[in-house]
């Protein structure tokens, strides 16, 4: 009994006497790791939005593009 | 692209917004709690949706002095994602009142008023819809549209203030004032408001420039 109270407490507690680690992430009732999912999450959303700007841009270009060929090749006519 | 500065600013702000409306101090306050950070996405929500309605309309007086089609496009379009922002923020706003008012649904005047806004926005694209004729579509839900931007004032701006209401600034409680809204809150609300603006404004522009394509494809 003691032993698995040991364990768990063990498993539990961040020792304090333990040498310094890079703990941020485990610190202040981890609020870091949600800061880090956030930011994940607005990432992807930000790249798919940036990359659907993009395929618009590109779509605009060939129908201008279109557009004047079409005009070039009447005013050829 | 033209000029893509503002979506840069706009994602600048917005990871400070995400990072900062975590991590910064915030008063400490009873019931509240933590879950005063979400001042910087509830209320941002409707910020963004008063300004991307405020385009649509205007875009509606434009289209009612030019009667050029692409006016009407900007106007559809802004509606749509204020119709979003607006129904994003009538849902984070009952996750927030389930943990601090008691209940998602309060019957609260604002919450009310803010529901019956919306239900005017859906009207405004069931309105839409019954056209099959372009000019006469874009006319007619052109004057909906001015009607129902000039609605929003009372049910959002004096309704509620005229009675109680659960809501901060309203029913005599004051908002933006010291008591509310103190400068630890503000460095990251006031970057907040603009950055979800612009974010709302560009996904506007977004589906404005596909609609304007989709329209100059039909025309040729």
């Amino acid at each position: 009994m003691t032993t698995i109270l040991h364990i768990t407490s063990s498993m539990l507690q961040v020792q304090p006497n333990g040498p310094e680690m890079a703990t941020l992430m485990r610190s202040n009732g981890k609020i870091y790791v949600v800061v880090a999912v956030i930011v994940v999450i607005w990432l992807g959303v930000l790249l798919y939005l940036i990359s659907i700007d993009r395929k618009l841009s590109r779509l605009e270009h060939a129908e201008k593009e279109k557009q004047q060929l079409s005009q070039t090749s009447a005013s050829a006519r | 692209m033209k000029a893509y500065w503002w979506k840069a600013l706009c994602i600048i702000l917005l990871f400070y917004t995400l990072i900062a409306g975590m991590l910064m101090p915030v008063p400490a306050k009873d019931i509240l709690n933590e879950t005063i950070r979400n001042l910087h996405f509830h209320v941002p929500m409707w910020f963004t949706m008063m300004v991307l309605f405020g385009i649509s309309c205007v875009s509606s007086i434009q289209y009612l002095g030019r009667g050029s089609l692409d006016k009407d496009i900007v106007a559809v379009e802004t509606a749509n994602v204020g119709l979003l922002f607006g129904i994003l923020g009538l849902i984070t706003g009952a996750i927030w009142a389930n943990y601090t008012w008691g209940a998602p649904w309060s019957d609260d005047i604002k919450q009310l008023c803010t529901a019956i806004a919306l239900l005017m926005y859906f009207a405004y694209f069931v309105l839409r819809s019954s056209f099959t004729d372009i000019d006469k579509r874009a006319r007619v839900s052109a004057v909906y549209n001015i009607f129902a931007f000039a609605m929003l004032f009372p049910l959002i701006f004096i309704i509620p203030r005229m009675t109680d209401s659960l809501h901060p600034g309203n029913g005599g409680n004051p908002a933006f004032s010291q008591y509310d809204l103190d400068n630890e809150l503000r460095k990251v609300f006031y970057p907040a408001v603009v950055g979800w603006i612009l974010l709302g404004i560009w996904v506007a522009e977004i589906r404005i420039r596909l609609r304007r394509l989709k329209l100059k494809s039909l025309l040729s």
